[in-house]
C-alpha cells in the first residue's frame, strides 16, 4: 500500500478556484468599500452610512481570519490532548490533524496583519476602546484600559500566534522525525513518547492561556467592550474545536475515498464523530449558560449583548433570524442526526454534518462580530461569502502540500498497532 | 415460564485469545450459542457471537423525550395556569429558566428507564434466581453455554469444544428464561454474515 498522497487535478482546481474567488472578493472590497478611509466620528446619519462600508470590510476580515485561524489551530490542540492522554486510537489518522495544523503560520500571519491594520489604523468602529476620547470619559472602558490597549493587544496577539506556530512546529517535527529514525525499541519509544508529552503539555498550557481565555476576549469580546461574559472564551473555543474536528473528519473521508489511510476504519471515524457530537452539545451548554447566568442573576445592564442580537419582546432585532439559525445548525442538527451510532459510522453522513457544522459555526462567528461593528445593517452578499473562500482555498493549499510531501501513516509510532486494532 | 428446561453443553475457557476462535468455530459448525458469560466486558464478543445491535438506545431516546415533555408541560402548566408567580418581573412563560430542569428530567427518565429496560432484557429482577453455569464466570473463566436441540449429539459437541481449547466441559439442564422477548432468538446465523 502506498502511503503517499498525490494532489489530484480536481483538488488543485478547487484550491485555486476558491483562492481566485476569494481574491476577486477581496479586490472588490478594496475598491468598493474604501477600507483605508478615515473613520467617521459621530456625525449625522449620513456620516454613519459613509463609514459603514469600510467597517463592513474590516468586520468581515476579522470574522474570517479569527475563525479559520482558530479552527486550524484546534487540530494541534486535538493532537496534544490525545498525546497527553496517552491515546492510541488516533495514530492511524494523526497525519491529518497534523497537516491541518500546518496552516497555522500562514493564517497566523494573515490574521496578525488584519488585526494590526484594525488596531493601528485606529478603527474605532470595530473596537470602540481604541477611541482615547471615549475611554477617558467612560469609567467602564477606563477601568479596562490596562488590558484593552493597543500595545498589550499587539504584543499578546503576536506572542500567541508565535507560540501556536512554534510549539505546533515542534510537535510536527517530532512526528516527522520518527518516520526517518526507523523502528523504535522499547526504551527509545518510551523516551520519544515522554518528549511528545512534555511538548504537548506546554502547548496545552499555552492554549489555555490564549484560546481558552485571553485571545477571544481581545479579538472578539472587546468589540462589545462594555459587556463581558466569563463564558465567552470557552464558547469560542467549543465553537472552533467542533469545527476543527469536522474539518479533520472531512479530510479523513476525502483521503479514504482516494484509497489512502488504509488503517483508518469505521471505528476511528466513529470516535471522530463522537467528538463532533459531544462538542456540539458542549457548545450549546456554553451558548445557553452565557445567557442563563445573566437571566438568573438579574443583570439588565448585561442584556445589551442579547438585545442587539435577538431584539426585545416588542421588536425583534436585525440578527434575530441568524441567532436562531445558529442554534438549529449547531445544536439541533448535530444532536438529532449524529445521535445514532450508525450515523457516526457513515462516511457520507459525517461529511455532510462536517460541512454543516463548519458553516454553522462560521455563522456563529458572524453573529459574534457583526452586531457590534456594522450594527443594524447586516449584509450577506458576494463579499461576505467570497472572503471565506479565500481562507478555505489557503487551507486546502497548505494541507495538500503537507499531505503530499509526508507519509500518511506514522509507521514508527509505538502506538500504531493499538490504533490498527482499535475497536469501540 | 417461557423458556422451560433445556439441555446445555457448557465449555469453559481461561483465555480470551482461545475464546474468540472457539466462538467462531462453534457457530460455523452450526451449534447455537445460548450465551457466553465473562468476568468482565469483552470488546467485540457481541460481534463475534453474531448478536444483533441492542435496542437499548432507542428505548433510552424514547424515555428521554418523555422526560423532556413531562418537564416542559408540567412547568408551563404550573407557572402559567395553576400558580403563576411574579419572579423579578420576568414573563410567566420563562423558558430559559426551565431548561436546566428539563435537562435533568430528560436525563433522569432515560437513566432510570434504561436501567429497568436493561434488567428486563437481561431477565434480571429481585427474587429471581438465575442459573449459574459456572461459579468462576464471575472470577476468571469465560463460560460458553451451547443450547442442545434434539438433533444435537452432545458427546460429539463435547469433543469439539475440547478440540477448540475448552478447559472444562459438562452438560447441564437449566431454565433458560422467565420472560418473553428472549435475546437468544435474535442471533444471526454464521452463514448469514458478511464474508462467509
Amino acid at each position: 500500500m502506498n502511503h503517499q498522497f498525490e494532489i489530484s487535478a480536481s483538488y488543485k482546481k478547487w484550491t485555486w478556484g476558491l483562492i481566485g474567488v476569494g481574491v476577486v472578493a477581496l479586490l472588490y472590497g478594496f475598491i468598493m468599500y474604501h477600507p483605508f478611509a478615515p473613520v467617521a466620528h459621530g456625525g449625522g446619519h449620513d456620516a454613519h452610512h459613509a463609514a459603514s462600508d469600510s467597517t463592513r470590510f474590516w468586520a468581515v476580515l476579522l470574522q474570517n481570519s479569527a475563525y479559520w485561524l482558530l479552527v486550524v489551530n484546534a487540530s494541534m490542540f486535538f493532537i496534544c490532548v490525545t498525546t497527553m492522554a496517552m491515546g492510541g486510537w488516533q495514530i492511524a489518522l494523526r497525519r491529518v490533524p497534523e497537516a491541518i495544523s500546518s496552516v497555522v503560520p500562514v493564517l497566523g500571519i494573515i490574521t496578525f496583519l488584519v488585526l494590526m491594520a484594525i488596531i493601528w489604523g485606529g478603527r474605532t468602529d470595530i473596537y470602540h476602546w481604541l477611541d482615547n476620547e471615549a475611554v477617558k470619559n467612560d469609567p467602564i472602558l477606563n477601568g479596562k484600559s490596562g488590558f484593552l490597549n493597543p500595545t498589550f493587544y499587539t504584543i499578546w496577539s503576536a506572542v500567541s500566534i508565535l507560540m501556536w506556530w512554534l510549539l505546533g512546529r515542534k510537535m510536527r517535527s517530532l512526528s516527522l522525525q520518527s518516520d526517518k529514525d526507523g523502528q523504535m525499541d522499547y526504551e527509545t519509544g518510551k523516551k520519544w513518547i515522554f518528549k511528545n508529552t512534555v511538548w504537548a503539555s506546554l502547548y496545552c498550557v499555552f492554549f489555555g492561556l490564549s484560546v481558552a481565555s485571553t485571545i477571544p476576549w481581545l479579538w472578539l469580546m472587546s468589540i462589545d467592550a462594555h459587556w463581558y461574559s466569563t463564558m465567552y472564551s470557552w464558547y469560542t473555543f467549543a465553537s472552533t474545536f467542533v469545527s476543527g474536528m469536522s474539518l479533520v473528519a472531512i479530510y479523513i473521508v476525502y483521503l479514504k475515498n482516494k484509497g489512502k489511510l488504509e488503517y483508518v476504519t469505521e471505528e476511528h471515524l466513529h470516535d471522530v464523530g463522537k467528538f463532533m457530537f459531544a462538542f456540539s452539545v458542549f457548545w450549546t451548554y456554553l451558548w445557553f449558560s452565557q445567557y442563563m447566568l445573566i437571566w438568573y442573576s438579574n443583570q439588565p445592564e448585561e442584556t445589551k449583548y442579547f438585545v442587539e442580537r435577538i431584539g426585545t419582546a416588542d421588536k425583534s432585532g436585525p440578527y434575530h433570524f441568524i441567532f436562531f439559525v445558529n442554534l438549529i445548525l449547531n445544536f439541533l442538527c448535530p444532536l438529532l442526526i449524529l445521535m445514532k451510532r450508525g450515523a457516526k459510522r457513515s462516511w457520507s453522513l459525517l461529511v455532510f454534518m462536517g460541512v454543516l457544522i463548519i458553516v454553522g459555526h462560521w455563522i456563529d462567528f458572524y453573529q459574534m462580530v457583526m452586531p457590534g461593528t456594522v450594527k443594524g445593517h447586516p449584509k450577506m452578499y458576494f463579499f461576505e461569502l467570497g472572503v471565506p473562500a479565500l481562507f478555505i482555498g489557503i487551507i486546502m493549499l497548505v494541507v495538500g502540500k503537507y499531505l503530499s510531501t509526508n507519509s500518511l501513516v506514522m509507521k514508527n509510532h509505538p502506538f500504531i498497532k493499538e490504533s490498527m486494532i482499535h475497536h469501540t | 415460564m417461557a423458556g422451560g428446561i433445556k439441555k446445555f453443553v457448557v465449555g469453559c475457557f481461561d483465555d480470551e485469545k482461545v475464546l474468540f476462535p472457539a466462538v467462531k468455530q462453534v457457530r460455523k459448525a452450526g451449534y447455537k450459542i445460548h450465551d457466553v458469560y465473562t468476568p468482565f466486558p469483552v470488546h467485540g464478543l457481541d460481534h463475534a457471537m453474531g448478536l444483533r445491535e441492542t435496542s437499548l438506545h432507542t428505548a433510552g431516546f424514547i424515555y428521554a423525550i418523555t422526560g423532556t415533555t413531562t418537564a416542559l408541560s408540567f412547568m408551563s402548566w404550573v407557572f402559567t395556569k395553576d400558580w403563576p408567580l411574579n419572579i423579578g418581573g420576568k414573563p410567566h412563560f420563562a423558558l430559559p429558566a426551565w431548561i436546566p430542569i428539563t435537562f435533568e428530567l430528560t436525563v433522569l427518565f432515560s437513566a432510570v428507564g434504561m436501567v429497568l429496560t436493561f434488567c428486563y432484557l437481561c431477565q434480571l429482577s429481585p427474587f429471581v434466581k438465575k442459573h449459574h453455569f459456572h461459579a468462576r464466570a464471575t472470577d476468571d473463566l469465560f463460560v460458553m453455554a451451547i443450547e442442545c436441540t434434539d438433533k444435537t449429539n452432545d458427546a460429539e459437541l463435547q469433543q469439539f469444544l475440547e478440540k477448540n481449547g475448552a478447559k472444562e466441559i459438562n452438560v447441564q439442564h437449566a431454565e433458560t428464561g422467565w420472560w418473553i422477548g428472549r435475546y437468544d432468538r435474535e442471533q444471526k446465523l454464521y452463514r448469514e454474515e458478511k464474508g462467509y
